[in-house]
């Protein structure tokens, strides 16, 4: 691996999708109206519900706690408005699945005056009180992933944190809410990245900008405080960039190993829009209420970058900025990664940093599956380097374990790349996430079964 | 009130849009100028073999796939490709009897018992040609030269040949390159040869037709360059080696790269992706033991010609290559890595 470590400034293999940025890259970030009834599930992130601590009936101010994390790896809720506490029932979620949530009933006429609570401040806070203020906060990654943000920045045991990255990649076509905030936000991504590095411990930060946001990269290079150790550095255009694993090796030239995680090469990575939110909320202990998030997509008429309150359903985001009577197919995040809507009764979540709403025209793609020519495009577009061709094969004779054993099924974090660029539209990352959770429901029984022995 | 049924699929939803149907058909494009070529330098003889070849190819896989119930698959342009790359592959005087029976056999064995599109072991033209090889020797080494004054106005009498005959020939009325040398030790110009200035196959003779076709298919990224690459070095870094040991013996290797059916074969027929590994490394292994082959055969067989038992030597070897080399996976070192 150290063996050919010539630094190429970005990762080995990716695609490059059309970017469709330019449709909303210019437009500033715009406050949504508030809808006149939020839904807010318990589960936005990864982890344990959050375990709601208020009644029917109840009155609540805008920021007040509603529901206290669950466990560790959890998340509290606030309330994104004013208003009074409708119902507390199960809400439909992006998944299909109902979870425990809440309906809040937003009040008219009221000023949304934010309410906050303890302060944590930067320069006397501990590095134990900064990790509970991130966490009474609500923050979770807004990347996408929505894992609970204190956690993963909690170094275990025995290992340290050297450099801490800032994820200003967005490498999704049709998302631009990150490269807004680089540009809107520079001063909050600074104090979080204050908070940041007094947490990890990290010598140093590195923003990671892909150079289609040159204008994002001078912006924050400028505004970069003369005490505090941070960079920005350029990388080219290449879908999967912001995913995790790709930056660490753009930026640092390393691999993070298999199975593991970013803290094994001394690494942290947290999105631009998380440190960002981390320097709004923390100095005035407020919880995270409301987030930054593309609409745009064939199918929309006002295409933008909004503010749009935490739990607005996307029935009312889409009625306000007007959609396309072909309107065919809505995804929560980028094409490429992105989950499809089935039900517009859900609601924006923390982890949503986009919403792209494609006519039939776009979505009309070939329904015929062509046998695979070992033209090995998968091959050279695969990040991680597998062999999805070959997986694929496997996948058809459902040789799960196979693909798992002796092709590093595993490794594989599902960014699409192979069924983007396979010339017989082959849905070879469709069949990996299937083989997935069937090696992992496998291996989750075959572990039951030794612990009964 | 915004009331719609939404469609839902899973991610990625974009795809980039190339289709394995744009490829075949693109191979089409790359080979036309070189068939075109052919044409006019053998006259109707050339183009009746071309014609009938494609004809043969394309009928078998639609009659094939009716037999078998399954909707024809003539659309994805492959068939396309086999007949004229058999086509290029045989004396420009070939019976067309026994042209039309190679397409048969490509299609049917070197394509159809396999599964076909995407299954074939071999590359199907190569297939076809050497059965025929085997089956009528003497025709298929029977060689014409090009640019005869008459070759747009007579048909030849032999290429008309009753199923089921052989032709009788007066005289071989001209060598190959590769045959002169063999037997009588005479080199031919490099130029000659990169131009189609000489005698040979219907398709083998303009090696620069050969390799823009080869650029614009690399460029498109429809071909995988590391193969013909990998064969062309070969051949050339092997016969410089014996050139400069004894020069007596061995020719140039300009000589070597542009004579006979080398840069068709190593540009359209190596590079069959279904019969070709998959990995870079595997690709250059496996187009290292084509031009290995290449030289081997051409230098110390029996045979004037070696590219087409080289080629499907290495069709054969190209699954084991799979098996040997897998792409090293992003975190794991040559140690941990499966089997």
């Amino acid at each position: 691996m150290s063996l050919f470590n010539f630094h190429k400034n970005t990762f080995k293999h990716g695609v490059h999708p059309p970017e469709h940025k330019s449709e909303t890259n210019s437009l500033p970030i715009r406050q949504f109206p508030f809808a006149p009834v939020i839904i807010l599930p318990m589960v936005q992130h990864i982890g344990a519900p959050a375990e709601i601590i208020v009644r029917e009936g109840q009155e609540v101010v805008r920021g007040q706690l509603l529901a206290k994390a669950g466990g560790f790896v959890s998340v509290p809720v606030h309330a994104p408005v004013t208003g009074t506490i409708r119902k507390i029932t199960n809400v439909p979620s992006i998944s299909g699945k109902m979870v425990p949530g809440i309906y809040l009933e937003t009040a008219p006429f009221s000023n949304q005056e934010v309410h906050g609570n303890k302060p944590v401040d930067v320069e006397t806070a501990t590095p134990e009180e900064i990790l509970q203020g991130i966490q009474d906060a609500g923050i979770v990654g807004l990347g996408g992933a929505a894992f609970p943000t204190h956690v993963k920045l909690k170094v275990p045991a025995g290992k340290t944190c050297e450099v801490l990255l800032i994820n200003g990649i967005e490498c999704e076509p049709y998302l631009t809410t990150d490269h807004r905030v680089m540009l809107e936000q520079a001063e909050d991504i600074f104090l979080g990245i204050r908070y940041l590095l007094k947490v990890t411990g990290a010598k140093r930060a590195v923003i990671g900008i892909e150079a289609n946001k040159q204008d994002a990269a001078d912006h924050l290079t400028q505004h970069i405080p003369a005490d505090i150790p941070v960079t920005v550095q350029v990388v080219p255009v290449k879908y999967p960039q912001g995913s995790e694993k790709m930056l660490i090796t753009s930026i640092l030239g390393v691999e993070v190993p298999s199975g593991g995680l970013p803290i094994d090469v001394n690494a942290l990575v947290v999105n631009v829009a998380t440190a960002a939110e981390m320097g709004r909320l923390l100095p005035h202990g407020r919880g995270i209420l409301e987030r930054v998030i593309t609409i745009t997509g064939p199918a929309v008429k006002k295409k933008g970058n909004y503010l749009i309150p935490i739990g607005t359903p996307l029935r009312y985001v889409l009625e306000q900025v007007g959609v396309d009577e072909q309107l065919s197919e809505v995804y929560l995040g980028g094409p490429m990664m992105g989950v499809a809507v089935s039900n517009l009764d859900i609601s924006i979540v923390k982890g949503a940093s986009g919403i792209v709403a494609f006519t039939e025209k776009e979505v009309s793609r070939p329904t015929e599956i062509l046998p695979c020519i070992k033209c090995g495009a998968c091959v050279e577009a695969c990040p991680i380097s597998l062999n999805p061709s070959k997986l694929g094969i496997l996948a058809k004779f459902e040789a799960y374990e196979r693909m798992a054993d002796e092709f590093h099924l595993m490794d594989c974090f599902e960014c699409g790349s192979c069924a983007y660029v396979c010339p017989s539209h082959i849905p070879l990352v469709q069949y990996f996430r299937l083989s997935k959770s069937v090696v992992r429901k496998r291996s989750a029984a075959k572990k039951s079964a030794e612990h009964a022995k | 009130m915004l009331n719609k049924t939404l469609h839902i699929s899973t991610s990625p939803h974009i795809v980039r849009g190339v289709s394995t149907t744009d490829i075949m058909r693109n191979v089409v494009w790359a080979l036309l100028p070189v068939a075109a070529y052919a044409v006019y330098a053998f006259g109707l003889n050339a183009l009746l073999v071309l014609v009938t070849a494609v004809a043969a190819c394309v009928l078998t896989e639609h009659y094939l796939c009716r037999i078998s119930k399954k909707k024809t698959t003539i659309g994805d342009w492959s068939a396309v490709i086999t007949g004229l790359l058999l086509g290029l592959s045989l004396p420009p005087h070939f019976p067309l009897w026994m042209t039309f029976a190679g397409g048969v056999l490509a299609i049917a064995l070197g394509k159809f018992i396999f599964g076909g599109l995407g299954y074939n072991v071999f590359n199907p033209a190569l297939v076809g040609r050497a059965v025929l090889q085997a089956a009528f020797p003497v025709a298929i080494t029977t060689w014409y030269p090009a640019f005869s004054a008459d070759r747009f106005g007579v048909v030849d009498g032999s290429i008309l040949t009753f199923p089921f005959l052989e032709p009788t020939y007066d005289a071989v009325s001209g060598a190959t390159p590769l045959a002169a040398f063999k037997f009588d030790g005479a080199i031919t110009e490099t130029y000659d040869l990169a131009m189609g200035l000489v005698g040979g196959s219907t398709g083998e003779t303009c090696a620069v037709l050969i390799i823009l076709g080869g650029v614009y298919l690399a460029v498109r990224k429809m071909m995988n360059w590391r193969i013909p690459l990998a064969v062309l070095g070969t051949v050339y870094v092997l016969t410089a080696l014996l050139h400069w040991m004894d020069s007596q013996s061995y020719p140039e290797p300009g000589f070597m790269l542009f004579s006979g059916g080398l840069m068709l074969g190593a540009v359209f027929m190596a590079t069959d992706m279904v019969a070709s590994p998959i990995t870079p490394l595997g690709v250059v292994i496996y187009g290292a033991i084509i031009g290995l082959v290449v030289v081997v055969i051409r230098l110390w067989g029996g045979l004037p010609e070696g590219v087409m038992y080289a080629i499907l030597l290495a069709n054969a070897i190209g699954p084991h290559i799979d098996k040997w080399i897998q792409p090293t996976v992003y975190g794991t070192t040559k140690t941990s890595r499966g089997a």
